[in-house]
């Protein structure tokens, strides 16, 4: 039996997974609300793609005195992915809902000082990667704050589950780097993904403190990456949100005309 | 989720390059023996390291994490990391990852020594 013979007739337990491989992101539904601005046409991106330093940070929380199996907390947070987020950050799962190769979009306000919210309007998403029934993680796009992968999964620990957010990750070009160190970046992802978790605690009636670890993994950036400003999706939900104006007269002008 | 059903074994080809034979599956489970092998290869003085991913039968998305980590340690300490052996499928989940822009991919443990020894 060939090589090639033998390699059909292999079916991995984890083929259904993962994405299909796309050279750029297509998306056919945009669910109602989300702006689809910085999606279609980007390339995924890994943390190998982005620009600054590498970070590992995860956080976890142990869903105490609650019975319920990592299955069911991780299938309850695919179904109500955007019930767990802080109320400036709005997700959109496409129609599917998360699974793998499907886009969620996100709208939200990045920092421009530590400590205060969010101002800067940003459109973005991210692709889901992998999902299987205990975990799934998102892949970003070119032009998303972070090129890296966020793993969503919950597991048993010495008979308790815990859910878990972890991120791979680094700023995608020197605009994010500079906002992730110096204008409040790092604070607002940890925050974001200390609220998911309590929310996702309180929803299954549990309390815990969210326990947070974080590892620079590479303290260099890849300054051959800073041509990934072109795609820095902040500058251009900025620019989109400044046109605004424009984009009504233009179209009261289309409306007019063709009125007669 | 199931603990860790891997092994993970190092050999030396030369004195610069070891190759890690991995056989089984790559989660999160796996790290602590991914880790430990590369240390080992390390530590044997070598600055070319081989992943042997023909016995590889099962990879989340935990498991492509490891690898990245071993590849940036790995490039940190100016190592050059490649692969051989890969499956149609997993070397699709290198190009989805954009794994395969970082990570050499062979065919054979013949075909990445050539490509070492130049």
């Amino acid at each position: 039996m060939s090589d090639h013979t033998v390699e059909h007739q292999i079916q991995y337990r984890d083929a259904d997974n993962w994405a299909r491989p796309v050279s750029r992101l297509t998306v056919s539904d945009v669910p109602s609300g989300a702006v689809n601005l910085n999606m279609c046409g980007h390339q995924v991106v890994g943390p190998l793609q982005g620009f600054g330093q590498i970070w590992l940070r995860t956080y976890r929380i142990r869903l105490g005195g609650v019975k319920v199996t990592p299955a069911e907390v991780v299938k309850d947070w695919k179904e109500n992915l955007a019930k767990f987020q802080p109320p400036n950050n709005h997700f959109y799962p496409s129609l599917t809902g998360v699974k793998p190769g499907e886009v969620v979009f996100i709208d939200t306000r990045l920092p421009i000082l530590p400590g205060l919210p969010g101002i800067l309007p940003l459109a973005a998403g991210v692709m889901v990667l992998y999902a299987d029934d205990e975990m799934f993680t998102v892949m970003t796009p070119e032009g998303h704050p972070l090129a890296g992968w966020i793993t969503f999964s919950a597991h048993e620990e010495d008979g308790c589950t815990v859910a878990q957010v972890q991120g791979l990750c680094r700023p995608s070009d020197p605009i994010y780097e500079f906002g992730y160190r110096f204008m409040g970046g790092e604070l607002a992802e940890d925050n974001t993904w200390f609220y998911v978790l309590e929310s996702l605690a309180a929803r299954w009636g549990a309390k815990g403190l969210v326990q947070f670890e974080k590892s620079l993994l590479d303290p260099n950036v890849q300054w051959s990456q800073w041509k990934n400003i072109w795609s820095n999706s902040a500058i251009r939900t900025t620019l989109y949100v400044l046109a605004a104006p424009l984009r009504w007269v233009r179209h009261l002008f289309k409306q007019r005309l063709a009125s007669g | 989720m199931s603990k860790a059903n891997v092994t993970v074994t190092v050999r030396k080809a030369n004195d610069s390059i070891s190759i890690v034979d991995i056989r089984g599956e790559i989660s999160a489970f796996a790290e602590n023996a991914l880790m430990d092998a590369y240390t080992q290869a390390t530590s044997a003085g070598a600055s070319v390291i081989i992943l042997n991913l023909s016995g590889l039968e099962y990879m989340n998305s935990s498991g492509i994490g490891l690898l990245v980590t071993l590849l940036i340690r790995a490039n940190r300490q100016k190592q050059r990391l490649l692969t051989y052996g890969l499956s149609e499928h997993y070397q699709k989940i290198f190009e989805l990852t954009r794994l395969n822009e970082a990570i050499g991919i062979y065919k054979t443990e013949a075909e990445a020594l050539a490509e070492v020894r130049g």
